[in-house]
C-alpha cells in the first residue's frame, strides 16, 4: 500500500469529515451512516460502491444538501454544505420520476437555468449544447415519456450538464437500463468527464462498472456505514469496453473490490481505511 | 408488435362508432318502451304521459323565451356558485396541502363538515336570503367546495418526492417549486374536482329552486306540478337531464384537452 502522489497534491474540492446520519424515526432513529471520512480532489472521477442498504443514497443526499446531517462536516470548496450548493448537480436513479412529464425535454433541461435567472437565448443555447453532448439533438421538442429509458437518463444527464456544475453526483444512474445502453452511457460519462473536467461522484452497485469508470473506488461497509476501502484504479486513461475490461489489472482490481464488498457485508462500522489502497501490478 | 398495432387500430375508431350506435339504440329502445307502456295503459298516463307528448312539449319549449330565461337563471347560479367553489377550494387546498401542520389541524374538521348534506342547509339559506339567488349559491358552493378541496389536497400530497428533490437540488425556491412541480402535479386532480363539482353544483341548483323556490328550472318543475301540468314536469326534467349530460361532456373534453401529458402517461402505464 502506497499513497497516490497526484491525489495528495491537489487541494480537495469536497471533504467529508466524520459524517454521521441518523434518520429520526418513531422508534428512536436508524443510524444509516456512522463515521464517514474521505475527500475528493478537484477533477476526480470517484466511484462509490457498497452493499445494498449501505447508505450510499443517504451519503449522496447529505453531500447534495438535501438531507440535514446528524454530526460531522461536509465541505465544498472550503464551505460547509447546509443547502443544495450552486456548483452541484445530481442525477437520480429514478430518472422517470426525476424528469417532469408535463414539460418538453428542452424545458426540463432549461428549468434549472430559468430559475437561476439565465436569459432565454442563453439557456436555449446551453440546452441545445447539452442535448448534443448526450446525442439527443432531435429530442428537445418531445416529452420525456415519449423516450426510451436510456434516452430519459441521457436527458437527466443533459439537464445536469447544462447547469454547468463543478461536481456531478450520480446515484446508480444506469441500474435500470439494458447492458448495451449501459455500456454506451458509461463511455458517455468518461467522455463528458474528460471534456468538461468536472468532478464526478458516481454511486453504483456494479463492481465492473466502478472499476471501468473510476480513477478511484471507495468501498462502503454495511450500514451503519464507514469507509471499508479506498482503491486507486491505475488503469490507462483511455478506456474502451473491450480492451480495458480484458486488461489483467482490471481483473485484479475487480476481484479485490469484490472481496472487500464481501467483507463489507459482514462489517458494520468497525474498520476504517484511511490510506488509499494501490494494488501492485502483476 | 403487429398484434398490438392491429389490436389498437381495431379497438379505437370503430369501437367509438359502435359505442355511439349502441348508445343511440339504447335511448331509442327506452323511448319505445316508454311509449308502449303508456299507450297500452300499463302505466296510468296521468303519472307518466307518453314519450311522444313529452318530446313534442319539449320541442315547443325550445322555442319559448320563458324556458330560456329559466335555463339562464339556473345556469347563472350554477356558474357563479361553481366559480366561487373552485377558487376557494383551490386556494384552501393548496394552503392545506402544502403545510403538514395545516393538513393535520384541518383533517378532522373537514371530515366532520364534508358529509353534511347541502340540503340540510336549506332552512339556514331561507333564513338568510329568502328566495333570492344567494340561497341557491349557499347550497351550491357548500356542496361543490368539498369536491374541489379534497381533490386539490390529494393532488398536493401526491407530489413525487423524487421530482421535489430534483427541484430542490437545482435550487428552485418554494414558489418556483409550487409553480413548476406542485401545480402541474395537482392540475389533473383539480380538473377532476371541477368536473365532479360541476355535476354536484347543477344538482344543488335544481334542488334549491325546487324546494326553496329561487327562480330557475327547478322552480318551473314545481310550478308545473302544482299547476297539474304533468307533461310540463317531464319536459322540464328532460331539459335538466340534457343540461347535466352537456355539463359532463364539456368537462370531460376540457379534461382531455388540458391534460394531454397526463393521459398519455396513464395509457403508457396501461400498455
Ligand atoms: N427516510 C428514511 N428513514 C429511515 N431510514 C432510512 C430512510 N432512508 C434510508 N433509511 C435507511 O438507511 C439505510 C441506508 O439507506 P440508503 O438508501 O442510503 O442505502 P443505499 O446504499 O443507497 O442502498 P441501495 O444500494 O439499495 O440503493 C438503510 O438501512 C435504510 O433502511
Ligand atoms: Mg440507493
Amino acid at each position: 500500500m502506497t499513497p497516490e502522489p497526484s491525489g495528495a497534491a491537489a487541494r480537495p474540492l469536497l471533504v467529508v469529515e466524520h459524517l454521521k446520519k441518523v434518520y429520526p424515526t418513531a422508534t428512536g432513529g436508524v443510524e444509516a451512516v456512522r463515521d464517514l471520512h474521505f475527500s475528493v480532489p478537484e477533477g476526480q472521477l470517484v466511484c462509490i460502491v457498497g452493499p445494498s442498504g449501505a447508505g450510499k443514497t443517504t451519503l449522496l443526499k447529505c453531500i447534495a444538501g438535501l438531507l440535514p446531517i446528524t454530526s460531522g462536516r461536509i465541505e465544498l470548496l472550503g464551505e460547509a454544505i447546509t443547502a443544495p450548493p450552486k456548483a452541484m448537480a445530481v442525477v437520480f436513479q429514478e430518472y422517470g420520476r426525476s424528469l417532469f412529464p408535463w414539460m418538453s425535454v428542452e424545458a426540463n433541461v432549461e428549468l434549472p437555468l430559468k430559475s437561476a435567472g439565465v436569459s432565454k437565448p442563453e439557456r436555449r443555447a446551453a440546452a441545445a449544447d447539452a442535448l448534443h453532448a448526450v446525442g439527443l439533438d432531435d429530442a428537445g421538442g418531445k416529452y420525456p415519456w415519449q423516450l426510451s429509458g436510456g434516452m430519459q437518463q441521457r436527458v437527466a444527464i443533459a439537464r445536469a450538464l447544462a447547469y454547468k456544475p463543478k461536481v456531478l453526483i450520480m446515484d446508480e444512474p444506469f441500474a435500470a437500463v439494458d447492458a448495451q445502453t449501459r455500456a454506451d452511457l458509461e463511455d458517455l460519462i468518461r467522455v463528458i468527464w474528460k471534456q468538461l473536467g468536472v468532478t464526478i461522484l458516481f454511486v453504483t452497485h456494479d463492481i465492473d462498472e466502478s472499476v471501468y469508470l473510476g480513477e478511484r473506488v471507495v468501498v462502503l461497509s454495511n450500514s451503519p456505514t464507514v469507509v471499508q476501502d479506498d482503491v486507486v484504479i491505475d488503469l490507462p486513461a483511455e478506456r474502451d469496453q473491450l480492451t480495458t475490461r480484458s486488461h489483467p489489472q482490471f481483473a485484479a482490481l475487480r476481484s479485490h473490490i469484490y472481496e472487500q464488498i464481501q467483507r463489507a457485508k459482514h462489517n458494520r462500522g468497525t474498520e476504517t481505511a484511511s490510506t488509499p489502497t494501490v494494488l501492485r501490478r502483476h | 408488435m403487429t398484434t398490438t398495432a392491429f389490436g389498437r387500430r381495431r379497438s379505437h375508431r370503430p369501437n367509438a362508432v359502435v359505442n355511439m350506435a349502441l348508445g343511440l339504440a339504447g335511448i331509442a329502445g327506452l323511448l319505445l318502451v316508454w311509449e308502449l307502456v303508456t299507450r297500452t295503459g300499463i302505466i296510468d298516463p296521468r303519472f307518466l304521459p307518453p314519450a311522444s307528448e313529452v318530446l313534442v312539449r319539449f320541442a315547443s319549449m325550445l322555442r319559448d323565451l320563458q324556458f330560456w330565461r329559466e335555463v339562464g337563471e339556473t345556469m347563472t347560479s350554477w356558474a357563479i356558485g361553481l366559480a366561487i367553489a373552485v377558487v376557494a377550494g383551490t386556494i384552501a387546498g393548496f394552503a392545506i396541502g402544502s403545510s403538514r401542520f395545516l393538513e393535520r389541524a384541518t383533517r378532522s374538521t373537514i371530515e366532520f363538515l364534508r358529509p353534511i348534506p347541502s340540503v340540510a342547509l336549506i332552512p339556514l339559506a331561507v333564513l338568510l336570503f329568502g328566495t333570492k339567488m344567494q340561497s341557491s349559491l349557499l347550497l351550491i358552493v357548500y356542496a361543490s367546495f368539498w369536491q374541489v378541496l379534497i381533490q386539490v389536497i390529494y393532488g398536493t400530497l401526491d407530489v413525487d418526492p423524487v421530482a421535489n428533490e430534483t427541484a430542490r437540488s437545482y435550487r428552485l425556491g418554494r414558489l418556483q417549486r409550487i409553480r413548476h412541480v406542485v401545480w402541474p402535479t395537482t392540475l389533473p386532480y383539480l380538473i377532476t374536482g371541477i368536473r365532479l363539482a360541476a355535476s354536484v353544483a347543477l344538482i344543488l341548483a335544481i334542488t334549491a329552486e325546487l324546494i326553496i323556490g329561487t327562480p330557475g328550472l327547478g322552480k318551473a318543475i314545481s310550478d308545473s306540478q302544482s299547476g297539474g301540468d304533468v307533461v310540463g314536469v317531464y319536459a322540464y326534467i328532460l331539459a335538466t337531464g340534457l343540461i347535466g349530460v352537456l355539463v359532463n361532456l364539456v368537462a370531460r373534453l376540457v379534461e382531455r384537452r388540458t391534460l394531454a401529458w397526463h393521459t398519455s402517461i396513464r395509457s403508457e402505464l396501461a400498455l
